[in-house]
Parts: structure tokens; C-alpha cells; sequence
């Protein structure tokens, strides 16, 4: 595997970070460590964390594959991670206030209007609003990769409702059960405060008609949807209530919530639902998920919606590319981390670079999620890079294409023993009164040989993720 | 609580109970068809399809009253909504809705009936008899309530629990005393006789309440004394009697922990009230099925009172 | 012109209802074309909910009633002093882009048929006369006909037809404008019809069109003119869904039914 970097040996040598556990590896024999999988495994069924595929269908209670090799990184590499991350969840949410209230940044010349204004995910319903402490995405994640020692890339940002933070917290959990005598020999920053943490940022953000206490709620599409799992746990451990829209109805000027004892008012409200589905008297009328009301109740200051609607013009794929001018005209930074080089394939330019490189770079759909819809040249045939060469020319606007990266690997539990395997990573940022995040992280492992997509829809699995305290 | 959480934890608690009775019903069934009758053994295994109100579904879907259908009828079958697979089916959806609001350990009783129940679904049916049927419901039923039982909080999630084991329990009971009505109906000249009482046994078999009875109130067993402790006795576990107690302490328990009372209250001590006032007499005057009939009735009306004034989510 | 407003509508539901929860559009917008005098809202045991202006510098206002119910009636009454602008919405805040009005929604879809008619009135330059040449067209195309269209018939369909009334008329004027580059919106209101020989229901639509350098400007190929002071402008949309002066939703089975009268009067001074 020349050419990719292993965060764990540096040529025969292992990496400061990994020290530990090269020891642990060479202690345990195959026998023990069939029987610990088996126990893990057993352990995330017996919790009942699942992961049904969207779309898919098959078993709704298929599990993630979870490999037990940690990820590990030191505390000053992940240092500069935090300061990047923080860094770009707060230029993303100030470009949010901006382009829903008085659009300097389009003003200014450093982003194309139409890549804002004809966005499908602008809100034009929210224009002019400018939510509790300015604050539109309280829950970003950022979706990382490492191609070298100090080379880290940003792939994408997560300004919606990014989803897996419950295997941060449960892979954490299972690891520590398990090894515990691994803890105590690293000194492992802990995650399992993230509830927390999430807690206090969605109260920062309660309306100011708000006195008290704030009720907070997570609102679901839905014990159907994929990710319930992770709804009901993170209500669990925030010890908040899980509603769907049919438990909230809108009277007066407030939103309740139906209890045995009667309405209660609810204040802030972590949806997990798209904006389209939130209120059928704003958005689409046919929507039985959402609350009738909801967005004027919203509007006009009675309830917090976390993310608030609209915050997903930001995590476009189109307007991702000025991410970084973003964090240089509204914090007047330098980006700490780097984008992928992207090329839009709606300018001519760049589709024809594009078309005559296509066997080399990865082409994603700008909507796309989940590792859908995309092509990633080098691995695929002649015949599939001419397929998808048809779909681009028909429609360009459709899709950007990045360089082919050299993902970094870390070692990986797998039949023959251990092996390298492609990660990224996805830390969650939590934006409300601060901006927080906590270390650690959901580390996405390519369980095929040579793979480079993680996506757990397209045999990715997951690995507990280490900040070494310093 | 949430509305959406109570109704979830009230219906999980009696889909176990409904999941428990259709077993026993199969039960009753085959012990009754095992001796000679009137009419061969077919008729009694149409009055217990009547009693378990599945008869006309199951008429249309398997015709022939044979044992091997009716276990398939009440065991398995998805179509049918009263049968064990169904009932443990939705009572683990119910629990998977509210997962957070369960102990690992009521969590793990009803998934792990739910998973065997899939391992037993793939079986070849010759391996599966029905004492191992009904058995197994029974088992995993006490599991699960022995783990509600030991492991939940005493909060009002608990009392809402409780309360749908207490009305499904007293309307399964007074079903499966109106079997006996059914299986007598054609044929008074039987009161007394050997079959009667050996009925009668089956019965009280199929409610694990055979030596129980017998310790309560030894001598010959007769329609009256049953009557009695089905109905009236308030150390039967799944008298009528017992059940409408259950059901009015949890019901007293909501209204002291929230501060106020509702209608379910008032009906349930209504209900109460006139069962503590009743002699096995009256029972026989009025009709045993007639009796049971307004029963089921009156503990239905409670079942909607309990929803509108708690599970609805429409209470101002 | 003072122009008095008297707009009832009135929902039948044939069940009780549990709730009924509504947004309203139904302010007069601020600017230079019209000033109100005095304007109110009712709504039979209606609580009102919180009140914003919104980036397109619409009054939008919820309500709440609490059920069951089987019938609740909004009554809007004012008087609005008003002033002929040709149509220019002058003085108006608002803070939503123009370019957000480019997207075309289902019923304002262009087809070929339509994009055709775009092409063939437009021209080169996207200059007000054009819009007019748009207007035009529309107005040419399909004869102001009632009854003949229902509220989710879309701009092609009315084409199609050659006939629709004020709604379908502005559905086909925003979508040959955004076909021809032009932001376009769906505008309701009001307007003092019959005695001036206007046409159409004293509840109107029309469509605004955005013209560099003048900003929104009216265009109502109903009456082949540009609003004047004979309109009371309310609210702005995307379509006419979204631009309904009262949206809602009822909790319960019960059927809705309903009934508009609506008069718009020259007041007496």
C-alpha cells in the first residue's frame, strides 16, 4: 500500500500516537480476538443500535460493522483540528445570518448570487430572520480526510442534521467495556459528555420569549426512519422528550407538546426532519410529519428550531468550494483546514478538464448523499466511467469532481489479521451561547481492500475514535 | 409523559397480556376437543374460534376446524391480529417506539421473544407442538412481566404499564369464562355432569389457576364456585375483581402523582364498586353471558376513558 | 381613491374539528400606493398567534382555534386610502433577492407552448415594455373566462385551455416571464371591481414582474393594465399557494367547506 499514508507505522517504525497499541495487538491471539468481535457485536445488538440502509431495504436491524482497532490522534494534531473546525462552523453560521439577512458576501463579489439566491436549499421564508445568538447550524459536522502527517482536507460540511454522533458516543462505550485496561494505560480524552454539551447549546438558543428553564424536544420523522436509533438515544441521554410532529400542535403564539397532564409548552425543538416536511402551512402542504403553524410560531420568536430552516444553502456542494473565502471575508482568517480542489462541472472550463480526466477524479452529485450517484474514477471500469460520462454531459450542473485523494489508512481487524484500511472522519461541532467540540469523532473505515468509499451504505464500518490527552 | 409514550407503554403491556390469552385459548381448545361431546370434537373448537372473535377471518382464510389450523390460526398467522405472533409482534414495535423509556432489562424479555419467536416461525411445524407453543408464550410473558415488575421506575410510565395489563387481563378473562357459555349453550341438559365439570377444570387449567382453586375451595368443582373465583375472588391473579382493583390503584396513583382526577377514575371505582356489591347469585340471575357481555362493555368504556383522559393527548 | 374592504369567508366542517390552525396574509402592504385608515381581523374564537413581517414584506399573522368546531368565519374589514403608482411598488421593504424568484413551482411551470409565447412577445431586451409585450400576451392568449379552471389548474393547463380567470392569468404571466430570465411573483389582494368596469372578483390576483432600475412592477393581464389605485395589494408568493391571503389546517375527519363574499367599495368620506 505504497503511496497512502498509515497513521500507525511510519515505514517499520510505529507512530508516537499508536505506541500503545502495537503491544496490545501483538498480546492478543486471534482466538481472543474472534470471541471480543463476537462480544461487540453482541453488545450493539443487545442495545438495539441498528442501521437500516436508506432505501435499500433487507434487514432494518442490519448493524454497522464496528472494528475494534482504535484511531488514534495526538493531542496536538487534534489541537489543530479543533481550531479548523471551530473555525469553519463559525464562518458557515456567519454566512448564514448573512445570506438571509443583508447578503454582503454576494454584495462583495466573493460568491455568485445565483449559487445562493436559485439554491434550492435557500429559504426564501426565512429571509430576514435572524435566529437566537445568530445562529442557524448548531450541530456541524464536518467531514474530514488525512492524506499525509499534517495534510488534512475537508470533503464536505454538514450543516443539517448530520447523523452518526451516536456511534461516537456507543463505539466509546463498547470499547471501554471491553478493553478497559487499554484506558487506563492511554490517557484517552473523553467523548461522553457530547449529551451534554448538545443540551446546553440547544437551551443557549431558547427564544427570548422564553423565561425559565427551556424545554428542549427532539423531533422525529419517526420510529421508521433509519436513524430513530440515534433520536431516542440522544433524548435518552440529553433526558429530553422524542416527539413527532403529531405529539406538537401550534396555539396562540407557542408551540406545546401533548402530555398525560395536558399541553406543555416546548421552547426549542432539535429537529431531525427536512425543512420540507417541518410545517405544511409553509412548505409542502401534503406533509404529515410536520406542525401545522411551526414556522410562524418560529418567525415570529416563539420557538428555536436547531438547525433552523434554511441553514442547508451552506452545506451545498456548489456553494462548499467558497467555504474558504467565506472564513476569510467574515472572520478575516486564514482556513486552517483545506478544501478538496473542486471543479463545477456547470462551468465549461472545468467540465472540459473534468471530461478529459475522468478516469482519475471522483465526480459526486451536488444533492447527492451517502455515497449515491457517484463515480470514483480509478476504481471503476471503462464502461462504468463512459456511463457516467453520458450522465455529466446531459446535465453538468449536477455535479462537481475532485482529485481521486490518497486517503490515509489505519490498521484494521480483518479476516487475516490485521490490515490497512481507508478512513475519514466526521467531528461533530456544537454552535450555540459557545462553540464546542468535543474530542473525538465517528472515524469511517472502508472495510474492502483498496476501497476509498467509507459510506456505511456502501460496506463502510466504524472504529472508536482517540484523542491522546497530552 | 408524552401522550404518544403512554399509549405506547399502556398498548405494549396488553398486546403481552392478548399475546398470553390466545395461547390459552389454544390451550382450553385442545384439552376440551381431547374427550368425546355432543357433536364430536369440532364444535368446540368453533366456539372458541367465536370466543377469540377470529371466527369468521378464520373461516375464510382455512375453512376445516382442525387442531393443525387453529394453531396456525392463533400461533402464527400474521393476518390475524389476535394470534401470539401478531401480539408479541406490536408489543415489541410498541417497546422499540419508547426503547429509551424501558430497562435493558424489559427491553431484552420482549426482543428476545420477538427473535425467538422468528426462529420458531422457521421451524418445520412437526417439531412444534402445541404444549411447547403455548408453554413458550407463557414463559416469555412472565419474563417480561417479571422484569416491568423488578426493573421499571414506579413512575407514571409504570402505572400506564400496569393499567393495560389490568384491562386486557379482566377482558380476557370474562372471554375465555364465555367460552364455557358457548361450548354449554346448545346443551343444558350437560349442567353437572361430568363433562361440565371437566370444562370447567380445562378452564381453570388454561388460567394456571387449577390448584389454586382447589386450595380456595376444595370439594366438587361447580359452575358457581368457579364463577366465584373467577369473577369475585379477590385472591384469584386473574379474577375480574382483581384486575378492576389493579386498574383503579395505578388509575388513583395517576391522579395523586399529576394533581387532578379525570373520568377514568370516576368509572373505574363505578366499576369497582359494583363488582365488590356482587354475589355469585346475581351473576347466575342476570345470565353468565349476559354478565360477562356488560362487563366487557363497561371495562371497554374505562379502556376509552383512560385514553381520552390520558393517551389521546387531547386533555386540556 | 378610499377604498372599505368588507372580506368574510367562512369554513363548514360536516364532523367537529379538534383545531384549526391558520396563517394569514391579509394586511395591507406598506407602501407609497396605499395607506391604511383603519383595518381588522377577526376570527370567531380565534387566538392569534405571533405576527412578523416576512422578507418579502408581508404581515403574516397565525391563529389558533380551539376545537371541536364545525364552523369559524374570518371577517376583514378597513378602509385603505390609495394612490395610482402604474403599477411600480414604490417604497416597499423587503429584503428577499430577486433571483429568488426565478425558480418556477408546479403550477407555474413553463412548457414549450409556453416558453414559445415568452419568445415570440419578449424580444430582445428585458426592459419594461417588454414585460407589457408579456403581459399582453398572456391576456391574448387566455380569454377571462370563470368556472372553467379550479384552483390547482397550472399555467400550462390554463394555456392550453385559452381560458381562466385572474389566478391562471398571473400563474401564465410569472412563468413566461421567468422563462425569459424575468423574477416574477404571484400577487394577491383586493380590487374595486363592477361600477369601473374592471373584471374579475373583488378578490384579485395578479402578477408582479422585477425590472432593473424600477424594481417590482404590477402587471394584472386581467384587466390588461398595471394595478392602480383601485388595488389594495396584500401579500406575495411564488404561486398563488403561497401567496394566499389565509392558509390552514384543520385536526380532525370533518370535510371542509367554504364561503367567500367579498366587497370592496369607494368609501365614503
Amino acid at each position: 500500500m505504497t503511496g497512502y499514508f498509515n497513521e500507525m507505522y511510519d515505514g517499520a517504525s510505529v507512530r508516537p500516537p499508536y505506541a500503545r497499541l502495537g503491544d496490545w495487538v501483538n498480546a492478543m491471539p486471534a482466538e481472543l480476538r474472534q470471541m471480543k468481535q463476537a462480544e461487540a457485536e453482541a453488545l450493539f445488538r443487545r442495545i438495539g443500535i441498528t442501521f437500516a440502509v436508506y432505501g435499500e431495504g433487507g434487514d432494518p436491524d442490519r448493524l454497522i460493522p464496528f472494528d475494534m482497532f482504535p484511531r488514534v490522534f495526538t493531542g496536538a494534531e487534534w489541537a489543530r483540528l479543533d481550531r479548523g473546525v471551530k473555525q469553519r462552523a463559525r464562518a458557515l453560521n456567519a454566512f448564514l445570518v448573512d445570506v438571509y439577512g443583508r447578503g454582503e458576501i454576494v454584495r462583495a463579489g466573493r460568491i455568485p448570487a445565483r449559487l445562493v439566491y436559485q439554491n434550492d436549499a435557500y429559504e426564501k421564508a426565512v429571509a430576514g430572520i435572524v435566529p437566537p445568538k445568530g445562529v442557524y447550524s448548531h450541530i456541524v459536522g464536518i467531514d474530514l480526510v488525512r492524506t499525509g502527517p499534517d495534510e488534512f482536507f475537508v470533503l464536505e460540511d454538514n450543516c443539517r442534521t448530520p447523523s452518526g454522533v451516536s456511534y461516537m458516543l456507543e463505539n466509546r462505550e463498547i470499547m471501554m467495556r471491553m478493553f478497559p485496561a487499554l484506558f487506563r494505560e492511554n490517557r484517552i480524552a473523553p467523548v461522553e459528555n457530547y449529551p451534554e454539551i448538545l443540551r446546553r447549546t440547544l437551551a443557549s438558543v431558547a427564544p427570548k420569549k422564553c423565561n425559565g428553564e427551556p424545554t428542549v424536544v427532539i423531533l422525529t420523522p419517526g420510529h421508521f426512519n433509519s436513524a430513530y436509533y440515534e433520536h431516542s438515544f440522544l433524548a435518552d441521554l440529553m433526558g429530553v422528550e422524542l416527539v413527532e410532529g403529531q405529539d406538537l400542535f401550534v396555539e396562540g403564539e407557542f408551540v406545546w407538546m401533548r402530555t398525560t397532564e395536558g399541553p406543555r409548552r416546548v421552547d426549542v425543538i432539535y429537529r431531525r426532519i427536512d425543512d420540507a416536511f417541518i410545517d405544511p402551512l409553509c412548505f409542502r402542504p401534503d406533509s404529515m410529519l410536520g406542525v401545522p403553524g411551526l414556522m410562524d410560531v418560529y418567525r415570529s420568536g416563539g420557538v428555536s428550531i436547531c438547525s433552523a430552516p434554511g441553514a442547508g444553502v451552506a452545506d451545498d456542494k456548489a456553494v462548499y468550494t467558497y467555504v474558504p473565502e467565506m472564513i476569510r471575508f467574515y472572520l478575516g482568517e486564514e482556513p486552517i483546514l483545506n478544501n478538496v480542489p473542486t471543479w463545477q462541472c456547470s462551468k465549461a472550463d472545468d467540465l472540459k478538464y473534468v471530461l478529459e480526466h475522468l478516469a482519475e477524479l471522483v465526480v459526486k452529485e451536488v444533492h447527492g448523499s451517502g455515497g449515491y450517484g457517484m463515480l470514483v474514477g480509478p476504481k471503476s471500469t471503462a464502461a462504468q466511467v463512459a456511463a457516467f460520462r453520458e450522465r455529466l454531459i446531459a446535465d453538468p450542473g449536477n455535479y462537481i469532481a475532485q482529485p481521486t485523494l490518497a486517503l490515509s489508512t489505519t490498521p484494521t481487524f480483518v479476516e487475516e489479521g490485521i490490515a490497512p484500511r481507508h478512513v475519514d472522519l466526521r467531528p461533530y461541532c456544537l454552535v450555540g451561547e459557545r462553540v464546542e467540540l468535543v474530542p473525538g469523532g465517528l472515524t469511517r473505515v472502508a472495510l474492502t481492500e483498496g476501497s476509498l468509499v467509507v459510506n456505511s451504505s456502501q460496506g463502510g464500518g466504524v472504529k472508536d475514535t482517540w484523542v491522546l490527552a497530552e | 409523559m408524552l401522550s404518544r409514550t403512554a399509549d405506547n407503554l399502556y398498548w405494549l403491556a396488553r398486546y403481552m397480556e392478548r399475546a398470553e390469552t390466545a395461547a390459552r385459548l389454544l390451550e382450553v381448545g385442545a384439552r376440551i376437543s381431547l374427550i368425546p361431546s355432543a357433536h364430536g370434537y369440532r364444535n368446540e373448537w368453533d366456539s372458541l374460534l367465536l370466543a377469540a372473535g377470529t371466527a369468521h377471518a378464520f373461516a375464510q382464510k382455512y375453512k376445516d376446524p382442525v387442531q393443525r389450523n387453529i394453531e396456525s390460526h392463533l400461533f402464527f398467522d400474521l393476518d390475524n391480529p389476535t394470534s401470539v405472533a401478531s401480539c408479541i409482534g406490536s408489543a415489541r414495535e410498541n417497546a422499540r417506539i419508547v426503547r429509551t423509556a424501558l430497562t435493558t432489562q424489559v427491553w431484552d424479555a420482549i426482543n428476545t421473544a420477538f427473535q425467538e419467536l422468528r426462529q420458531l416461525e422457521r421451524l418445520p411445524r412437526s417439531e412444534v407442538d402445541l404444549s411447547r407453543m403455548t408453554d413458550w408464550t407463557m414463559r416469555h410473558a412472565a419474563q417480561v412481566r417479571g422484569a416491568i415488575d423488578a426493573t421499571q421506575l414506579r413512575n407514571d410510565g409504570w402505572d400506564f404499564l400496569k393499567l393495560g395489563y389490568a384491562l386486557e387481563r379482566a377482558d380476557n378473562t370474562a372471554r375465555l369464562i364465555d367460552v364455557k357459555y358457548y361450548v354449554l349453550l346448545p346443551q343444558l341438559e350437560f349442567v353437572g355432569s361430568e363433562l361440565d365439570n371437566y370444562q370447567w377444570t380445562t378452564l381453570l387449567r388454561a388460567m394456571s389457576s387449577h390448584r389454586a382453586f382447589h386450595w380456595a375451595y376444595g370439594g366438587d368443582v361447580t359452575a358457581k364456585k368457579i364463577a366465584h373465583f373467577l369473577i369475585l375472588n379477590p385472591q384469584c391473579p386473574r379474577s375480574l375483581i382483581t384486575c378492576i382493583e389493579s386498574a383503579n390503584q395505578h388509575l388513583d396513583r395517576l391522579s395523586r402523582g399529576y394533581g387532578r382526577a379525570t373520568d377514568a377514575q370516576s368509572q373505574g371505582r363505578k366499576l369497582l364498586a359494583g363488582l365488590s356489591e356482587l354475589h355469585t347469585d346475581d351473576v347466575f340471575d342476570e345470565g353468565l353471558h349476559e354478565f360477562l357481555t356488560r362487563f366487557i362493555g363497561e371495562n371497554g368504556n374505562l379502556g376509552a376513558a383512560v385514553h381520552d383522559s390520558y393517551l389521546s393527548g387531547d386533555i386540556r | 381613491m378610499l377604498l372599505s374592504v368588507d372580506h368574510v369567508t367562512r369554513y363548514f366542517y360536516d364532523q367537529p374539528v379538534r383545531a384549526v390552525v391558520q396563517s394569514h396574509r391579509l394586511t395591507p402592504s406598506v407602501f407609497e400606493g396605499q395607506k391604511v385608515l383603519d383595518w381588522q381581523v377577526t376570527v370567531t374564537d380565534g387566538l392569534p398567534g405571533g405576527a412578523f413581517r416576512d422578507g418579502a414584506g408581508d404581515r403574516v399573522q397565525g391563529w389558533s382555534v380551539q376545537g371541536p368546531l364545525t364552523e369559524i368565519e374570518v371577517r376583514v374589514t378597513g378602509r385603505v386610502e390609495t394612490f395610482d403608482l402604474a403599477g411600480v411598488l414604490r417604497g416597499h421593504r423587503e429584503s428577499v433577492s430577486p433571483l429568488c424568484y426565478l425558480d418556477d413551482t408546479m403550477p407555474t411551470r413553463a412548457d414549450t407552448a409556453l416558453v414559445e409565447l415568452a419568445r415570440n412577445a419578449m424580444g430582445e431586451e428585458a426592459t419594461l415594455a417588454a414585460a407589457h409585450r408579456l403581459s399582453d400576451a398572456v391576456a391574448d392568449a387566455i380569454r377571462w373566462t370563470p368556472g372553467v379552471t379550479e384552483a390547482c389548474t397550472t399555467a400550462a393547463e390554463a394555456l392550453a385551455l385559452g381560458e381562466g380567470v385572474c389566478q391562471d392569468h398571473a400563474h401564465a404571466l410569472i412563468a413566461v416571464a421567468r422563462a425569459s430570465g424575468l423574477p416574477a411573483r404571484y400577487v394577491s389582494g383586493y380590487l374595486m371591481s363592477g361600477s369601473e368596469g374592471a373584471t374579475g372578483d373583488a378578490a384579485h390576483a395578479w402578477a408582479e414582474i422585477w425590472i432593473e432600475g424600477l424594481g417590482w412592477v404590477g402587471f394584472d393581464p386581467t384587466n390588461r393594465c398595471c394595478p392602480d389605485d383601485r388595488y389594495i395589494r396584500l401579500g406575495s408568493g411564488m404561486d398563488a399557494q403561497e401567496a394566499a391571503p389565509i392558509r390552514g389546517v384543520a385536526r380532525g375527519a370533518g370535510q371542509e367547506s367554504l364561503d367567500v363574499s367579498v366587497a370592496v367599495q369607494l368609501a365614503e368620506q
